[in-house]
């Protein structure tokens, strides 16, 4: 397909990476020469200079022609009229990063009358990822399937676990639980592994089933599955914002520390409830002050990489049971673990999922198409879900004859509401869902499994 | 550095050769040769030397600038090994520099040859010869990155290393579906070529070898008197117009595959490119209209050698040689300037000795009216600082390569003509010089060392300098 990117900042960045490596025709449109130089040096893409509104500058980098026009500026308005002028050259379709709290009242407004075809909010959608994770304090990360049926958490193994030294395939007869591990990653490496895999202190694992299953699970292995009753968020921007409304309106508590007055007043007008605090939140007098030690959970949104993780740093030391750390410049993610911060959010990249599962949807519409998908193991592994359809090639075969690539692996089936792990013996009907673990990507239907 | 990437990639790039090497195997074949087992050796060394190559399992995908200028340069230097070995095993050649000569001459379209009597030679290796020609013009790698789908989203770093201009852009968002779009336009031109020249009753063996040394700009031939020996004024003109077109910058031909007529005339290179052919035929047509006494000649002489010299092919109709001065300077100036950016053509490029030219200009401008703000532009847009920065340095590097070589020629004591022609003939790709090396002598009297110096001078004419100084310093291998 053919894409054109507005914006290549962090967001049309790994937009860009991402589309480009699952084969679509990528061209970049941005007023800053440096920023076109460093696409151009480290990605298969083509960059034009200029103002991306400019309809000049859009028929130059094939408008016209696209499937797919993504406006991610940092600018809300810059984007939607890039979108506007993109539909009225031909595009098929736009989407644009609209983030401004204001705004999102119109969203449907954008859509219906304007004729954009999507809007994402990398910030909400952060919020939301953050609030699942508070959601299941256990997990370092956590995902639905099937409308909710089916969970994938992702947790670590602790040293006097009762995983350590177990083979995947007496998991379940010992655990006596009915969860399936799906993806590990020990130390660099990312594994799909087999039943013979024998798991390890350290090791970061994938585990997928039912809600039920799933906190069984959690019991077992003596994690506290206790709920998050109060939240402190150093940072009062955007995401803070969101966060704060979710959670309150599940009856959680929430602090937040912010610098800035005009921002805290801002917020003590929108989020009445919330117990808004003027200071620096990368003090530590502050923090103690504010009895950071009482908290269940600390979330750090401030604008600096650097000051989420020293703050985060401090929460763990203070033995605060969940901190989560926002961070948009993903490096140095190994120092970062052995210093206890192992739960990290990247709001950029959520949203780049977001629109790569769009795009591959959009390519297939016919298809047994994706039903959602989600990142997990570092960004490494690829779990989707695919709605088997009529035309799957590998219906009815029982699975162990049927060729499945390198790589991939069948970790659940929902049959009629039921789920199940499903055994070489099991095979893939007709409007099943199957949901599918693999370290490759751009996977688009289910078809695309078998090798 | 990434040795593993390097290593393996140049795998690629020497199966590559193996599988074009099936093309000379195939003729000899059909002609009976006793040059078949030579390549069938040579197709099994390359191919054990690729699979070695290509078992080294690259780690990730890391590729920077250096990466790039490394493939590049050494992608070219092992395939002009190589792609000499046919020559040495055949016997064809007795002296293996003089067969590496050949090849570098070959791949990087230069045409300049060492063999005294061409017609003696195996058919099947002289269409090893010039088929080297039609590779190496538009790119090794090129070619590679457009038959084999090795993904690598920082390919960039490699087509610019290899593809001739001052600025290189892609003409499809996919660095492989831009290769293929080249290779397709170069396919398509050159077999159009066939056709015109089979047309002009030329056998079909003769019209490949010369549509491979029209297509790469290269210059070899089958015959000794080059294209004189057919001596068919028809002949002679589709020569002349497809060089000319093969000197084109192939971004043009892009814009008019996908219709935009105007954009591809509106280009300013293009019209310096065919006004310094308009004037140089006009020139030179009258300075040897005297010499030759009819003007119908006198045009197609003159018309078919500065569009060969130009063009850095090197084919020749008429003993240039023997010129006038005045003529004999035009086509040494049109051997420095060369054909355009992005062509299959080498020496300086047209669009960098204008951008050049533009930048001296603002400069004295810019004495006059010291407060003045003023860009360099071309097309109509601003051409970025740092490119003419870039034309300026190669520009300067150019000039000092080719006073380095003709000092270190100059040892071999052959007449200060030959010395200067020779290195200009071999850093421009062009081939034929003047003196000893005119059109109708040859490279075969230099000494070894000569030789390897002209061999290296090819290669840094074709790579554009930058690439093979910075493979060759030891600097960029060390560890810290």
């Amino acid at each position: 397909m053919n894409i054109v990117i507005v914006g290549g900042g962090k967001m049309g960045f790994s937009l860009s990476r991402q589309l480009s490596a699952e084969g679509h025709d990528i061209v970049i449109i941005d007023n800053n020469q440096m920023v076109l130089q460093r696409s151009i040096n480290t990605q298969d893409v083509t960059c034009v200079y200029g103002n991306g509104i400019s309809s000049t500058v859009q028929i130059e980098a094939g408008v016209p022609y696209a499937d797919l026009l993504l406006a991610v500026t940092s600018s809300d308005e810059i984007n939607i009229i890039c979108c506007l002028v993109a539909k009225r050259l031909g595009a098929k379709n736009t989407i644009a990063r609209v983030r401004d709290p204001e705004y999102t009242q119109d969203l449907i407004f954008l859509r219906d009358e304007l004729g954009l075809s999507m809007s994402i909010n990398p910030e909400m959608a952060a919020a939301r990822e953050i609030n699942r994770i508070l959601y299941f304090p256990s997990a370092l990360k956590a995902d639905v399937f099937a409308k909710g049926r089916v969970e994938m958490v992702e947790i670590k193994i602790k040293e006097n676990s009762p995983l350590v030294g177990l083979s995947l395939s007496s998991l379940r007869s010992r655990l006596k639980v009915g969860v399936l591990v799906c993806a590990i990653q020990r130390g660099k490496e990312v594994i799909i592994p087999r039943g013979d895999f024998v798991l390890e202190a350290d090791d970061k694992i994938s585990v997928t089933g039912s809600s039920k299953e799933v906190s069984s699970f959690f019991k077992v292995l003596g994690m506290d599955t206790e709920k998050i009753r109060n939240v402190m968020v150093v940072g009062g921007g955007r995401i803070s914002y969101y966060l704060a409304k979710q959670l309150l309106e599940m009856g959680i508590q929430v602090k937040i520390i912010e610098m800035n007055e005009e921002k805290c007043k801002n917020l003590a007008e929108l989020l009445p409830k919330a117990l808004v605090i003027h200071g620096d939140g990368s003090d530590q007098e502050t923090l103690e002050e504010e009895n950071i030690e009482k908290m269940d959970a600390l979330v750090t949104l401030t604008g600096l990489d650097e000051e989420n993780v020293v703050i985060s740093m401090f929460g763990v030391s203070k033995k605060i049971p969940k901190v989560i750390t926002k961070i948009n410049h993903i490096s140095f993610g190994e120092i970062l673990e052995k210093a206890g911060i192992d739960c990290v959010i990247t709001p950029h990249l959520i949203s780049t999922n977001q629109i790569a599962l769009y795009v591959r949807a959009m390519q297939n519409t016919l298809g047994s198409n994706i039903q959602s998908m989600t990142k997990i193991v570092n960004n490494q592994v690829e779990a989707l879900e695919f709605r088997a359809r009529e035309n799957f090639e590998g219906r009815n075969v029982l699975l162990k004859d049927l060729k499945i690539k390198k790589n991939i692996l069948v970790a659940c089936i929902i049959r009629g509401g039921k789920i199940f792990f499903p055994n070489g013996n099991d095979c893939i009907k007709a409007n099943d869902n199957v949901i599918v673990v693999t370290t490759l990507t751009g996977l688009e239907e289910l078809n695309d499994i078998i090798d | 550095m990434n040795y593993r990437l390097i290593i393996n990639t140049l795998g690629y790039v020497l199966g590559l050769e193996a599988a074009c090497m099936m093309l000379p195997l195939f003729t000899a074949l059909l002609y009976k040769e006793s040059s078949a087992l030579p390549i069938l050796i040579t197709i099994f060394i390359l191919a054990i030397v690729a699979l070695l190559f290509i078992r080294i399992k690259k780690r990730n995908n890391n590729m920077y600038a250096k990466e790039g200028f490394v493939i590049v340069t050494f992608a070219w230097i092992l395939v002009s090994f190589f792609g000499a070995i046919p020559f040495y095993i055949s016997g064809a050649v007795p002296s293996f520099i003089d067969c590496f000569f050949e090849t570098v001459s070959g791949f990087t379209t230069t045409g300049a040859s060492i063999l005294n009597d061409i017609e003696a030679m195996p058919k099947a290796l002289l269409l090893w010869r010039s088929f080297t020609h039609w590779i190496g013009g538009m790119g090794v790698l090129v070619l590679m990155m457009a038959l084999l789908p090795l993904n690598n989203e920082r390919s960039m770093h490699v087509m610019r290393a290899e593809v001739p201009g001052p600025s290189v852009g892609k003409l499809l968002p996919k660095a492989r579906s831009t290769a293929k779009m080249l290779y397709t336009i170069y396919l398509f031109l050159s077999i159009i070529e066939v056709l015109f020249l089979l047309l002009g009753k030329m056998p079909f063996f003769d019209a490949l070898v010369t549509t491979f040394g029209t297509a790469g700009t290269g210059g070899f031939s089958c015959k000794s008197l080059s294209i004189a020996a057919y001596n068919s004024a028809y002949i002679d003109g589709v020569v002349t117009v497809f060089m000319l077109l093969f000197g084109v910058n192939f971004n043009l031909y892009f814009f008019l595959v996908i219709r935009e007529v105007k954009n591809a005339f509106k280009s300013e290179e293009l019209i310096c490119y065919f006004s310094i052919f308009a004037v140089s035929t006009i020139l030179v047509t009258l300075n040897i209209l005297p010499m030759v006494r009819s003007m119908g000649t006198a045009f197609r002489q003159a018309s078919f050698q500065v569009s060969s010299i130009m063009t850095t092919t090197g084919f020749a109709t008429a003993d240039f040689n023997l010129w006038p001065t005045l003529s004999k300077v035009t086509l040494f100036l049109l051997m420095i300037v060369g054909a355009s950016g992005g062509s299959t053509g080498g020496g300086l490029k047209v669009s960098r000795v204008m951008i050049v030219v533009k930048s001296v200009w603002r400069d004295i401008f810019k004495m006059i009216h010291p407060r003045s703000v003023k860009l360099v532009h071309m097309d109509g847009k601003k051409v970025e600082e740092e490119t003419v920065k870039h034309a300026n340095g190669t520009f300067i590097i150019y000039i000092f390569v080719i006073f380095i070589m003709t000092f270190l020629i100059s040892f071999d004591g052959f007449d200060f003509e030959t010395t200067l022609s020779a290195v200009t003939a071999c850093i421009g790709n062009i081939g034929p010089g003047f003196g000893m090396v005119g059109p109708m002598g040859n490279f075969a009297a230099f000494s070894w060392f000569s030789k390897c110096l002209l061999s290296f001078t090819m290669l840094f004419g074709r790579l554009e300098i930058f690439p093979l100084i910075i493979a060759l310093s030891p600097s960029i291998y060390r560890k810290k």
